[in-house]
């Protein structure tokens, strides 16, 4: 990938970095050497920029967030109360909760349940927990990709859960990453490690909160491990404040007979990227991703979703919709690439989008790289308006216009919210669906009959 | 109850498409009118004129009910002054299940007129009496509205909002068209079931077989966007055995 100036972009993150580097002294020296490496990749890339031949970037314009300055390593205070009334809450989760990128023992909400140790990230560093020191920067970090280079080079804290094997949760494992309120922008590089044992079955949610009005800048990264016929139902919800930058990355490895099922709602952030990538690495592995996305203003929304199917008989299935309004712009980038070994692969990927403004945009690319002969993959992507012969259905049984408006978009995005399962989240997800429409329609243009 | 004064219409946005060319029709109180015509001779557009769909544009006359224009009414309205259209090809509509739907038509339709909604209780009740009184699938309604229902299916869906809006006129723009002969039974029992000295009903139709289950009060031949001949039950049997070939041939004559 072609980047340019990565100088200026060092120049940015550089005084941050060299004070962290200062207060290396009780940190493990293969973690040194994993910042090290971080930001050392990341000083060769610098930020990614919108140019020809740059195709991961080329629909995306970071360029409000090159021209901003964030601290570093400044928290705040937060209060549960402020979690739960921004966020899905359920006493009965473990909730483990992360502020400004450090894990917060006083605000987590941890039962003691067999199985399951979730907790800081730091502490499982230091103490050098499972895997921690093969696995952690091991999907993403030593990567040539920007975001996950500097999240790499700043790695600190975040959240780590180990499932031991053989363990079934049946009540949900929250991991909310949620900013505080504060005037300064800031950048934080949460990390999440999730380590599931062989046969277990664990819900995971993973939520973005931002409490402040302040643009603030937010890498997260996301790695996990699905050990031999695990099976993990994942969410992941970002309501950022419409002035921040969230550049996230998931990473998952697959071990045989796992199943990953995925479901992503996107709504926050001037500027936000779903970079997940699934590697299916090992026979019988299968994910499903899928999410929704509402973009209003001028909010941009990037959902870069890739799977490789490294092992033969693998199925992975991406299937996402999108509802844009205002000059809001969206991008799906679904890559689905088949490796020479993985016959009997099962491919599918899929992008539907509703235009609800002339001045909202779509970038829809899904794309298939097949290596094996023996395939089934099928791919498509849409992008309509909403249907005037079905508005005028609603309209003729005495729903006026506008609440048919209402009713078709909230439609349209049903049977990805039906996907949220847990009571709590998917109550949540509907709540916030239900304010953001209103919205997404005063804003609207392309719709409706004078 | 409906008075059509010389209605024409067009195709919105399209220069000499006039497709209704002066129709004049009085619907009175609690009667049932057919309205019968080839193919292309404007029976459907007239339909859809009448609930306002926004494809058509209305060049001259009026339409009133009860003594006043409706013209300038949005669909929501007429439907809100008791006005129901059945369509011919009820639309598709994913994620959104018959009773929300339906909750939301009658809920507007409430505010309106200025009355309080329906309790999310009471409706419940009314909708699962209707959905038994017409025999539809209770599976059935709870999928999105009309997505991957068979046309017998879509058309007992039009019955069952037939039945819970209650409708003072009720036009159905050939709902026959795709049904077998027991599809068709059901939404002429339908509609024999909700005739009354209140309800009117315009019934769109090509051919005169649904006639054969609803009888109407009073026939008309549309062709070539007027009606050409009024009559009584029997002009529909006229219709079945000799065709529209010389009401064709009469309105070509004219042109």
């Amino acid at each position: 990938m072609t980047l340019a100036t990565p100088a200026a972009a060092v120049e940015k993150f550089s005084g941050a970095y060299e004070s962290l580097v200062a207060g290396n002294s009780d940190v493990p020296e293969w973690l040194k050497a994993v910042r090290q490496q971080g930001w050392a990749t990341f000083s060769e890339l610098g930020l990614p920029t919108k140019r020809r031949g740059n195709e991961l970037w080329k629909y995306t314009n970071l360029q409000p967030l090159a021209a901003a300055d964030f601290a570093y390593s400044i928290g705040g205070s937060v209060t549960v109360d402020q979690i739960k009334a921004a966020g899905p809450w359920d006493d009965a989760w473990n909730t483990v909760v992360v502020v400004d990128g450090k894990f917060s023992a006083e605000l987590s909400n941890l039962h003691d349940t067999v199985g399951l140790d979730a907790g800081s990230l730091a502490e499982a560093i230091s103490s050098g927990k499972g895997d921690i020191e093969s696995q952690l920067a091991s999907l993403a970090g030593r990567e040539e990709y920007a975001f996950t280079a500097l999240s790499t080079a700043f790695i600190e804290d975040g959240a780590y859960l180990a499932i031991a094997d053989g363990t079934e949760l049946e009540q949900p494992i929250q991991v909310v990453f949620v900013t505080s309120d504060d005037p300064e922008s800031r950048a934080s590089y949460p990390r999440l490690v999730v380590d599931a044992g062989a046969n277990t079955s664990i819900v995971l949610i993973e939520t973005y909160l931002n409490l402040s009005e302040s643009s603030q800048f937010s890498a997260p990264v996301a790695e996990l491990f699905a050990g031999d016929k695990s099976t993990i139902r994942h969410y992941r919800v970002q309501i950022e404040n419409e002035n921040s930058f969230h550049l996230g990355t998931t990473r998952v490895r697959q071990l045989g007979d796992t199943n990953f099922t995925s479901t992503t709602f996107a709504v926050g952030a001037s500027i936000a990227r779903n970079d997940v990538h699934t590697l299916l690495d090992a026979p019988g592995a299968s994910c499903t991703l899928h999410g929704l996305y509402m973009t209003s203003g001028s909010q941009q929304q990037d959902q870069e979703i890739s799977t490789t199917h490294a092992k033969p008989g693998c199925t992975s299935n991406q299937f996402y919709k999108g509802i844009l309004s205002g000059k809001s712009h969206a991008v799906f980038s679904g890559k689905v690439v088949v490796m020479r070994d993985a016959q009997k692969s099962d491919a599918t990927q899929k992008d539907l989008n509703l235009l609800l403004s002339r001045g909202a945009e779509i970038d829809a690319k899904p794309s298939l790289e097949i290596y094996a002969d023996d395939v089934v993959a099928a791919h498509g992507a849409t992008a309509g308006h909403v249907d005037k012969d079905t508005l005028f259905y609603l309209q003729s049984r005495g729903v006026d216009e506008e609440a048919a408006k209402a009713i078709l978009v909230r439609g349209f995005a049903e049977e990805m919210l039906n996907e949220f399962e847990p009571k709590a989240l998917n109550d949540f997800v509907e709540r916030i669906t239900d304010e953001r429409i209103p919205i997404l329609l005063e804003e609207s243009d392309t719709i409706g009959t004078a | 109850m409906l008075e059509i004064n010389n209605l024409h219409a067009s195709v919105v946005d399209i220069e000499n498409s006039e497709i209704l060319k002066g129709i004049n029709l009085k619907v009175g109180k609690g009667e049932v009118h057919a309205i019968m015509g080839p193919n292309g001779s404007g029976k459907s557009t007239l339909a859809n004129v009448l609930m306002g769909r926004p494809d058509y544009l209305v060049t001259d006359g009026d339409v009133t009910l009860e003594g006043e224009s409706i013209l300038e009414l949005r669909p929501d309205q007429r439907a809100h002054l008791g006005m129901f259209l059945a369509f011919q090809y009820p639309a598709e509509i994913p994620g959104v299940r018959p009773w929300q739907f339906l909750k939301a038509a009658l809920d507007s339709k409430a505010e309106s007129r200025g009355e309080d909604k329906m309790s999310v209780r009471n409706f419940s009740k009314l909708f699962d009496e209707k959905v038994e009184a017409v025999g539809i699938n209770p599976n059935l309604v709870k999928r999105s509205l009309n997505e991957g229902f068979s046309g017998g299916e879509k058309k007992r869906n039009e019955m069952l909002q037939l039945e819970v809006l209650q409708p003072a006129l009720a036009i159905l723009d050939e709902t026959d068209s795709g049904l077998d002969v027991d599809a068709l039974r059901i939404v002429a029992e339908g509609v024999n079931s909700m005739r009354s000295p209140e309800r009117s009903f315009i019934v769109v139709t090509h051919y005169q077989r649904l006639l054969n289950y609803i009888t109407p009060d009073v026939v008309h031949i549309l062709v070539k966007g007027k009606i050409v001949k009024t009559g009584g039950a029997d002009l529909a049997l006229e219709v079945e055995k000799d065709g529209y070939q010389e009401y064709l041939e009469a309105a070509g004559a004219n042109a």
